[in-house]
């Protein structure tokens, strides 16, 4: 149906069948390595969050050589651990309608019609042994009376298919795959590397062969090599400075793979996520989610009025706009996550918001509490109130919440193909560091089970078809290749600590934030588009002449490991602006105010736009070079999206 | 808000430390403790100076990374929240804050306030695990959990991994986390097969890593950030005593 | 080794271990206290009854012979250990905190919970003089050599006049406080350290601890208070005979 032609350097080798049976059969024809041989490969995974500590855990448990880094002290801090909500599976206990068939027509469709049916439709198929897999692990899932996995529902669904364990769902998925890995590093499949940053990837006749990391406890930069290399790193919501991630996610093992010849697919799609606590001041160093959930039980409304300053309980029933359930009857105040958010926008750019700066919205549970009685609202949302209150100092038991969008996750990544694998043979991308799975908007309660899909069934299968190929081990860090790459990096570093200016990197990593959320945020336009490149050019300049980083490289500094990871979000921040400025159509998380409904809603281009910009490295000021994925729609039906 | 600082100053893990003061004026009370320490590291790269090292990640409280002790008490006066989420407006101006890393022999620090917290990870590795293979579950309802035990295990689960209550210790013991571990696991079905070899393991990694032992006052539930009750302390010494009289025959 | 010897070495090596051990030892000579307590307040019969009481009950647990030794020894050897395992902890937990803090703060725990080691010494101490005292008659050996009518030793009037001498009164009664501090938080720990506490029991032992701490402390300084105040007076009835 799409004019667009596929870029000859990009083959998705989606397999052949109905897309019900394409990753059975394709299990089927993948060739087998036997068990003694294995043993002779090694793999490198760089990250040990959901999909990084999974994928560690279950190739040892196949026995091949893993090694593991991190760079926290501890596998169990990685992000994954912030999730509060819940993960997603088709496993239908509720029995209310829900199938693989369904998960996956409503991942496609909440992802705006720009994910590739093949992969999103094992995700879903895989959905249910992830829960399976983890209440075997341990991991204490809520339960309901009879002592059977409980379910709620999330936005973009109208089906309960949401597994969760209270508000932390992250941490108990985390900790059972930690725990998996704890059992792999006891066993010596597994060796785990803590406190190492990875800062390249080296590749040796045009293979990745191994990274470049450094200690953080001794500054020490050393090379590493393996048979493949996996990337699960996480996302870059960071390149806005103010989001919900750790402070500590950044993209710097992305962009770095990117640098070195990886493609980097729909930079532009960041989700904004509607219901975190708004900014207090300027000294705000990061923004804290409240769990979508609460949107369940919760209504969202602004005054009427523009500049209301009453108190929310002053403001009488008729005066307030649920503009929600005004705007979207059906999903109401389940409205997806981008639709949600550029709603909250839309009432405050109306000078409607609330709190300080006016940039809120009230979350309201004074009706739920009238309906439910407190002790159940607080049994479901006890330690979403307690976080609150700790924040705000507010009790949202008797006062609204006050919400705000704020940047949350990159449905963005690195291209991958069917099997996982980028453009870089050999260098896999897991999580949410790959591109595949969310499209232009990812669904609630999604990230985990893509994390854990890839980590623990997908890329443990398909990693074998690539590594078949080889004949032995590879260990060998003499190549002049990663010579090469540890003098770049260490040249790099010596460069940040002497640039000698008297600014923190954190100044610059604010201007850049401000910068892309102004222009490149909730909604964008060409002209705002084209002023942040200059921005972020200028501001790039600025860094590399003002920074100062104090300390030295042979020492644990984290004022180097920052300074580092801001000067890739300096060029990250650009690569999501020419994406967003090439992508001239909105389509989920992507809103071009150039384009849309006479409703506001997001307009889809997909004659022009149907298919996935994968980016190609040209150099580090040169603008990229576009290669397109067309996205065929075979089993669901390009349509509206409509939450109405 | 005018606030002075005592903070514990140490360049690496073998050189000798002490306190340093510093005066951090304007601070804003609705910044939380960690933006406060942020603020001042600004102004002392600014002034050309080292700025101070401290863990952190999440600053949503569930990471664990925070490992500070604020006059005398890990994660500062408030209860059940860590230091990233204590806010200023819980202090007054003109006053003087001590902020010191978590002391252990088993957590030495590496720089300032960022101490190795490794031996939790060996303590876990030593059989905080159910032993199954991905590709192995059967399905997930095929085993109901009983409730209260099930709420019970998520209780213990919610260790953040902190080691606030080593800190606090004044033995430096690491019963409260240890044995959140172990009950987790041992209260649910699944982790029966292997209950009495991990508790035995882990307690014995947990006493190699020179952790001191339980004077059962409490404290660690006191600064536990997730309110961890020391009963598990006591369900894991019941199941150590079994495990170490029972056999199989 | 064998695989009993196995697992009791590692039980003892353990912190957990040696804890069980040392909640033991603690319940074995909290029993002993019971028992002795429950001698002790013979000395407050009434109607005059008391001196007989006693020193019949001295003469019945003399009379016991060997028994009366094997039980010595192992309430010697269990106060022995209950010491050498609060050592070895001690120097345990000590060496687990190198560098203490410079801002030294607790947020809740009991005044007994962190005086254990220095109430635990007085009480060595204490325990040292009240044998010498009155087992060994180191001390006074002129209240120790009293007998009464019947050729018994007078352990009543050895008592009384005993703690007719206000400083050891008052020495008594400071060392009972003392005890009841230690056994404020040592009841409630011991059945912790046992794996006997839960949720729900866990407030009632901690008060029962206490309320038998209480108990105890209160049951033994009675009797000096009851002979500094006049209550017990010398029985005068066995007083002809010593001479």
């Amino acid at each position: 149906m799409s004019a667009v032609e596929t870029s000859s350097k990009l083959d998705a080798k989606i397999p052949a069948g109905p897309i019900a049976e394409k990753w059975t059969r394709y299990r089927f024809e993948n060739k087998l390595l036997a068990p003694n041989n294995k043993r002779k490969f090694h793999v490198i995974v760089v990250g040990s969050g959901l999909a990084g500590g999974s994928a560690a855990a279950t190739l040892a448990e196949q026995g091949y050589k893993v090694t593991c880094f991190c760079f926290h002290d501890s596998p169990r801090r990685a992000h994954s651990v912030a999730a509060q909500g819940g993960i997603n599976a088709a496993k239908n206990y509720q029995n209310d309608g829900d199938s693989v068939f369904r998960l996956f027509y409503d991942t496609v469709k909440g992802g705006d019609f720009r994910s590739r049916e093949a992969n999103v439709y094992r995700l879903a198929e895989v959905s249910s042994e992830i829960i399976d897999q983890c209440a075997a692990q341990g991991v204490p899932f809520s339960r309901e009376y009879g002592g059977l996995l409980a379910n709620r529902s999330f936005g973009g669904a109208q089906v309960s298919r949401t597994f969760y364990s209270r508000g932390q769902t992250g941490q108990q998925l985390l900790l059972g795959c930690y725990a998996a890995l704890n059992r792999q590093i006891k066993s010596g499949g597994v060796t785990m590397v803590t406190r190492h940053e990875l800062l390249d990837i080296v590749q040796v006749e045009g293979h990745a062969r191994g990274i470049v990391t450094r200690d953080l406890k001794t500054g020490e930069i050393s090379s590493h090599a393996a048979n493949a290399v996996v990337l699960a790193t996480g996302g870059y919501s960071n390149v806005f400075y103010l989001s919900t991630n750790a402070m500590g996610s950044n993209v710097t093992a992305t962009y770095r793979a990117y640098r070195r010849g990886a493609f980097f697919a729909n930079p532009c799609f960041t989700q904004i996520h509607p219901t975190c606590i708004p900014a207090a001041g300027d000294y705000q160093s990061k923004l804290t989610l409240m769990s979508e959930s609460l949107r369940n039980d919760g209504r969202v409304w602004v005054p009427k009025k523009q500049g209301d300053t009453r108190k929310p309980r002053e403001i009488p029933e008729a005066e307030r706009d649920y503009y929600l359930e005004r705007k979207y009857p059906s999903f109401g105040n389940l409205a997806p996550r981008d639709i949600a958010s550029r709603a909250a926008k839309e009432a405050c750019d109306d000078k409607r918001g609330v709190g300080p700066g006016g940039r809120g919205v009230y979350l309201d549970f004074k009706d739920a509490i009238a309906r439910l009685g407190k002790d159940a609202v607080a049994a479901r949302y006890g330690n979403l109130f307690d976080m609150y209150n700790r924040i705000t100092g507010e009790n949202p038991y008797e006062t609204p919440f006050r919400i705000y969008p704020a940047p949350h996750y990159t449905m963005g990544g690195l291209w991958v193909d069917y099997n996982l694998m980028s453009t870089i043979p050999g260098l896999f991308v897991i999580g949410e560091a790959n591109y595949s799975d969310h499209g232009a908007n990812r669904l609630g309660a999604s990230a985990l089970m893509q994390g854990l899909a890839d980590g623990y069934f997908v890329l443990p299968a398909t990693i074998a078809q690539y590594l078949a190929g080889f004949k032995g081990l590879v260990s060998d860090t003499r190549p002049a290749a990663f010579r090469e790459v540890e003098q770049d990096v260490k040249g790099r570093l010596e460069k940040l600590l002497q640039v000698g200016g008297n600014k923190s990197s954190a100044s610059f990593h604010r201007e850049l934030g401000q910068v892309l959320w102004d222009k490149c945020g909730m909604s964008r336009t060409e002209a705002g588009l084209k002023e942040a490149l200059g921005k972020v050019k200028d501001l790039r300049e600025r860094f590399w002449k003002e920074v100062r980083v104090p300390g030295r490289i042979d020492q644990l500094n984290p004022a180097l490991e920052e300074a580092n990871r801001v000067a890739d979000f300096l060029h990250m921040g650009e690569l999501m602006c020419h994406d967003a400025l090439q992508r001239d159509e909105s389509c989920g998380a992507h809103f071009r105010e150039e384009h849309q409904t006479p409703d506001g809603e997001a307009k889809r281009n997909d004659q022009d736009f149907c298919y996935s910009s994968a980016w190609e490295y040209t150099g580090d000021d040169a603008v990229p070079t576009l290669n397109k994925e067309p996205l065929e729609y075979e089993n669901v039906k390009l349509a509206v999206r409509s939450y109405k | 808000m005018d606030l002075t600082l005592n903070v514990w100053r140490q360049e690496r893990a073998d050189a000798p430390g002490k306190i340093v003061s510093y005066d951090v004026p304007g601070v804003d009370e609705e910044m939380s403790f960690l933006e406060m320490i942020d603020v001042l590291n600004e102004r002392l790269i600014e002034k050309g100076e080292e700025p101070i090292a401290f863990e952190h990640d999440c600053r949503e409280g569930i990471c664990g990374s925070c490992s500070m002790v604020i006059n005398g008490v890990p994660h500062g006066p408030q209860p059940e929240t860590t230091t990233c989420q204590l806010y200023m407006r819980h202090f007054k101006d003109g006053d003087t804050i001590f902020v010191e890393p978590f002391r252990a022999k088993a957590f030495p620090v590496l720089r300032d306030l960022i101490v190795d917290r490794s031996a939790f990870d060996r303590i876990q590795q030593a059989g905080g695990y159910i032993s199954i293979n991905t590709g192995n579950a059967p399905d997930a309802n095929a085993t109901p959990v009983n409730k209260e035990a099930s709420e019970a295990a998520i209780d213990a689960a919610q260790c953040i991994g902190c080691g606030a209550c080593v800190a606090s210790c004044k033995n430096a013991s690491a019963m409260l986390f240890v044995a959140a571990k172990v009950s987790h696991l041992s209260l649910l079905p699944q982790g029966q097969p292997e209950r009495y070899q991990r508790v035995l393991n882990m307690v014995s990694t947990m006493d190699d890593e020179g952790f001191g032992a339980c004077t059962n006052q409490s404290e660690c539930e006191a600064v536990c950030p997730k309110g961890i009750s020391v009963s598990y302390i006591s369900r894991m010494n019941r199941d150590y005593l079994r495990a170490s009289v029972s056999t199989p025959v | 080794m064998s695989p009993l010897v196995e697992s009791v070495v590692r039980f003892l090596r353990s912190t957990v271990g040696t804890k069980v051990l040392m909640a033991l030892t603690g319940l074995a000579l909290v029993g002993f206290l019971v028992a002795h307590l429950a001698g002790n307040l013979q000395m407050l019969a009434p109607g005059g009854k008391a001196p007989e009481l006693m020193n019949a009950y001295a003469a019945q647990l003399k009379g016991l012979g060997p028994l009366l030794w094997i039980a010595r020894i192992g309430l010697l050897g269990t106060f022995a250990l209950h010491v050498a395992l609060a050592i070895r902890l001690t120097a345990l937990n000590k060496a687990a905190r190198p560098v203490p803090y410079a801002y030294e703060s607790t947020v809740q725990a009991s005044w007994g919970s962190r005086t254990m080691i220095l109430t635990g010494s007085v009480v060595i101490l204490f325990v040292l003089f009240h044998l010498a005292h009155f087992t060994l008659g180191f001390t006074h050996p002129e209240h120790y050599a009293l007998h009464d009518a019947q050729g018994r030793h007078d352990v009543y009037n050895m008592v009384v006049a005993g703690f007719q001498v206000p400083a050891v009164a008052v020495g008594y009664g400071l060392a009972m406080f003392v005890v009841g501090l230690h056994l404020s938080h040592g009841l409630g720990s011991l059945v912790r350290s046992l794996g006997l506490s839960n949720p729900r029991l866990r407030l009632l032992t901690q008060r029962l601890g206490v309320a038998v701490a209480i108990l105890l402390a209160v049951g033994f300084a009675l009797i000096p208070s009851a002979v500094q105040s006049g209550w017990i007076q010398p029985s005068t009835s066995v007083e002809g005979s010593n001479k």
